[in-house]
């Protein structure tokens, strides 16, 4: 069906895009802190590779589509938006207990505070996209956004 | 003379990244100049893992031999699958797509080259 492929066509690509880089960017920083020196921070580099998991996989729900994976995304997107705000205030309130940073840690800092902003992009994108109502004007219901 | 090599790549890069912006405003489709362009951006990559290859056998070492190696090896990626992803469905935001995965290699290889300078993380 169209709608299945609607999160993942016309600015939607664009999405996934960003969310792939934050996922290999996450992926590796995760598995080179738990691959090194794991025994440094447990709990920091445990939630780096939660991080990770999450961003793998909101990129995987958007670029397939279709009801169960935009509600995936939705559950992602969520759960992605709460740890950066959670890991973000707590990064903030009490920097040494997460001496080691994780891509959430002062609303993702180091990476231009794209981990705060993506997630409500992504949110944003996917009440769009959303099975249960009737698609936006705007919204791409074919893959063809281009005169 | 590591980082005057690190520099150009991230220019280049930069440049093209522009470029598909600029395109993608324009309403246009990604085209074979600017695929040309992104070639030529992962050709300078794959130089740059040479170059790197060649440090390391020589004895030098980075500050985190993994953190060197992920950057290393994970900037040859973005490009091609970026490339992959944009142009499985052609419309401007395709054109868009290349742009981000083009912005990502300018961040990649100056984290690479702090890390290669000592830094550690």
């Amino acid at each position: 069906m169209e709608q299945a492929r609607r999160t993942a066509t016309g600015p939607g690509r664009i999405l996934v895009a960003v969310y792939a880089i934050f996922a290999l960017a996450a992926t590796s920083r995760a598995g080179v802190q738990i691959g090194t020196k794991f025994h440094e921070a447990p709990l920091a580099y445990t939630l780096s590779a939660f991080a990770a998991l999450v961003y793998v996989l909101a990129t995987i729900a958007l670029a397939r589509g279709g009801l169960r994976w935009w509600r995936v995304a939705l559950v992602s997107c969520s759960v992605e938006l709460l740890g950066v705000l959670t890991i973000g205030t707590l990064s903030v309130i009490d920097s040494s207990a997460f001496p080691h940073a994780t891509v959430w840690s002062v609303y993702g800092e180091g990476y231009l505070f794209i981990p705060l902003v993506l997630p409500l992009v992504g949110l944003y994108w996917l009440r769009r996209t959303s099975p249960a109502t009737p698609p936006h004007p705007d919204a791409p219901t074919t893959p063809s956004d281009c005169p | 003379m590591v980082s005057g090599f690190a520099l150009a790549v991230a220019l280049c890069a930069l440049a093209v990244a522009l470029w598909s912006f600029t395109q993608s405003a324009r309403n246009k489709l990604p085209d074979a100049p600017l695929l040309i362009a992104l070639a030529a951006v992962e050709v300078l990559l794959v130089a740059q893992l040479v170059v790197g290859v060649v440090l390391l056998a020589g004895g030098e070492r980075p500050g985190s031999m993994a953190t060197y190696l992920a950057y290393l090896i994970g900037c040859l990626v973005v490009l091609p699958v970026g490339a992959f992803w944009a142009l499985a469905e052609r419309s401007r935001s395709s054109t868009a797509v290349l742009g981000i995965a083009s912005l990502a290699i300018p961040v990649m290889v100056l984290r690479l080259n702090e890390v290669w300078s000592g830094a550690s993380a």
